[in-house]
């Protein structure tokens, strides 16, 4: 009787439509698009990326190249011509440097140590949350305990100490950010992982002799993912402010290797004298990134959060 | 709960124990403190007496060893730089952050609580999401650039306020503060006000969810029943029953305030610890940054233990799970 067993699977529930992956996304993207605020955060992300990582087409100086650094030029107003015969729109620094090309270099050093901070403290950050929260017991005590104490001590802090540690350059500071934030990952993967952890579908996985780093890599961290997104938005922002406020202190990176902070930081040497476009527009960078990302990652935690889901 | 308090007081001493040796460690390796301090013109005879006097020329267990005598003895070593001691030489520092972490809070609950208030009781209003903007900047944008932006504005422009350092002091029922002269409130309202956004943020952001939660609670809508005008149901109903949140955050954020203080005290060469700390990194004084380190690390420890056991004393639901 075909009919009864046709009509029997009707009446079930229907369970919701499983989405690839290319539907999710376009879900995801007509979501976000609902905040003009975000799209435009986005679109400013992307134009500060361009100028950044095409800072050697788009400049008009090398400020590394020292050969090309004249002293005469120094202090000149935004605007003024220099001896390169160009307009220094943004004005040159004390050692003659084009403002506007230190800037595109410095956003380029912030943005290349933001984000490979911020890829290297979600990897150390999933790999510590998965552990405990996979195996348990002692191990997930002791580490869990180690994220919360670290957790309660300001990023700065750690990342100040860090830095006097390690000395000062590039690798050490992403090595000091790792540290001072891989523990926001690892909390977050640990709860997420946690709940997952008590559902069907992994005790199921768990049932067959599937091994665990198939059961943990291919089972759980996809569906522990989306908070992470989140965190790591903000955590790259915070990266880069953390570094620009470490360069600010003297402890981050030197002047030659120009990263905002170290350019503001230098334009701070010179507020009183009346030269404000030393520190201003490094500054106005540095805030417009830092904002950009906060908007966006704002964005994308209320398009993932699951109480908005239709 | 006797077993879960001794566990959590064993492990915090653990904790603490186990920071001193990574910080110890860790300042060791930055460097040979005697290089920075000596004149590069002394003879080798010189370099080797100073080092033998700091005990630099011992293994690094029997300086580690020496350092934890006399940390009991009270004795937290020689500032190489001040040539005075550290207990001294933070003591004397610390009454200005004080004041500092002091008006920053003042302002930041100040203003803080009343405009989270405000956001929380109208949400859809013009004045709501530019307060909710406005705790967004204080949230994401660096410390140090907003500081950078009041001397240009108030110090450097308008001419209206010192630019920076403390101002005069005044002694009132035994207290030396510079809180008690016009001079020195014009020298501590900007740097206070540097401190107290990020704090500010948070409190707008706490006391609105507050708010928003309590405004469709029964006992409001009861309240609003009886006729009660809606400034009483805020200020002797609401009020009452979010400030418990509020007031642990703010005493959580007392170890973080210190920590933002070392920023704020550098734009604003505020005479502080903060800047002590600084300076000390900066000169590899290391006498000041090992003690200076520990202290914070005492203080996080502690405040996590208060907590925990607090919670503990109310929720038994963590002592039952915890106690490993």
């Amino acid at each position: 009787m075909p009919e009864i067993i046709a009509e029997n699977i009707a009446a079930v529930p229907s369970a919701p439509p499983v989405e690839t992956r290319a539907e999710r996304l376009r879900n995801f993207w007509s979501d976000f698009r609902e905040s003009w605020v975000a799209v435009g955060a986005l679109i400013v992300i992307g134009v500060l990326l361009f100028l950044s990582f095409g800072a050697p087409l788009v400049s008009p100086q090398d400020p590394y190249d020292m050969a090309m650094l004249d002293w005469l030029d120094a202090f000149l107003r935004p605007g003024t011509e220099g001896s390169g015969g160009y307009v220094h729109l943004l004005g040159t620094d004390n050692a003659g440097r084009d403002m506007l090309s230190a800037i595109f270099y410095g956003l380029r050093t912030s943005f290349v140590i933001g984000l490979s901070a911020g890829a290297l403290a979600l990897l150390v950050g999933i790999a510590v949350g998965l552990t405990a929260a996979y195996f348990g017991g002692r191990i997930e005590a002791l580490l869990m305990r180690i994220v919360d104490l670290q957790l309660s001590m300001p990023a700065i802090l750690l990342a100040l100490v860090l830095v006097a540690m390690l000395g000062q350059g590039i690798v050490q500071i992403i090595l000091a950010l790792v540290v001072a934030q891989y523990a926001y990952f690892a909390r977050t993967t640990h709860g997420a992982a946690k709940v997952e952890r008590g559902k069907d579908y992994i005790e199921a996985a768990r049932s067959t002799p599937l091994p665990t780093h198939r059961v943990l890599f291919k089972h759980l961290l996809p569906n522990v993912l989306p908070p992470l997104i989140v965190v790591a938005t903000v955590q790259v922002a915070s990266a880069i402010a953390l570094e620009a406020t470490l360069s600010f202190l003297g402890v981050g990176l030197p002047l030659t290797e120009p990263s905002l902070g170290s350019l503001i930081s230098n334009g701070f040497k010179y507020i009183h004298s009346d030269r404000y476009w030393l520190s201003i527009y490094p500054g106005l960078a540095l805030m417009l990134t830092v904002v950009a990302i906060n908007l966006v990652g704002d964005q994308v935690r209320k398009v993932l959060d699951p109480r908005n889901s239709r | 709960m006797l077993s879960y308090f001794i566990t959590r007081i064993a492990q915090a001493i653990v904790v603490v124990f186990a920071m001193s040796v990574i910080v110890f460690v860790g300042v060791f390796a930055i460097g040979n403190p005697i290089d920075v301090m000596i004149d590069p013109g002394a003879t080798q005879a010189i370099r080797e007496k100073l080092i033998a006097q700091y005990g630099l020329d011992q293994p690094l267990v029997v300086q580690y060893w020496t350092f934890l005598r006399n940390v009991f003895a009270g004795d937290l070593g020689t500032s190489m730089v001040y040539n005075i001691p550290v207990v001294d030489l933070v003591f004397s520092r610390f009454p200005a952050t004080l004041e500092l972490v002091a008006v920053s809070v003042l302002i930041a609950v100040g203003v803080g609580i009343p405009a989270g208030l405000w956001a929380g009781y109208r949400p859809d209003s013009i004045g709501a999401k530019l307060v909710m903007a406005l705790s967004v900047l204080g949230f994401s944008v660096p410390t140090f650039w907003i500081g950078m932006l009041l001397i240009m504005g108030f110090a450097v422009e308008l001419g209206w306020l010192p630019s920076g350092g403390r101002g005069d002091e005044a002694t009132f029922l035994g207290v030396s503060s510079s809180l008690f002269t016009p001079d020195g409130w014009s020298h501590v309202i900007m740097p206070a006000i540097n401190l107290s956004l990020f704090k500010m943020g948070l409190m707008i952001r706490l006391t609105r969810a507050g708010m928003v939660e309590a405004m469709g609670t029964d006992y409001v809508k009861f309240a609003r029943a009886q006729g009660l005008p809606d400034r009483q149901i805020v200020f002797s109903h609401i009020l009452r029953n979010i400030s418990i949140p509020i007031v642990t955050v703010l005493g959580l954020e007392l170890g973080s305030t210190l920590a933002f203080a070392v920023v704020t005290e550098s734009v604003f060469n505020w005479p502080g610890v903060g800047k002590l700390i600084i300076d000390s990194i900066l000169q590899l004084d290391r006498p000041v940054m090992v003690s200076y380190l520990i202290m914070v690390v005492i203080l996080f420890v502690l405040i996590n233990l208060v907590v925990d056991l607090v919670y503990a004393r109310l929720d038994p639901r963590v002592r039952l799970k915890g106690g490993a």
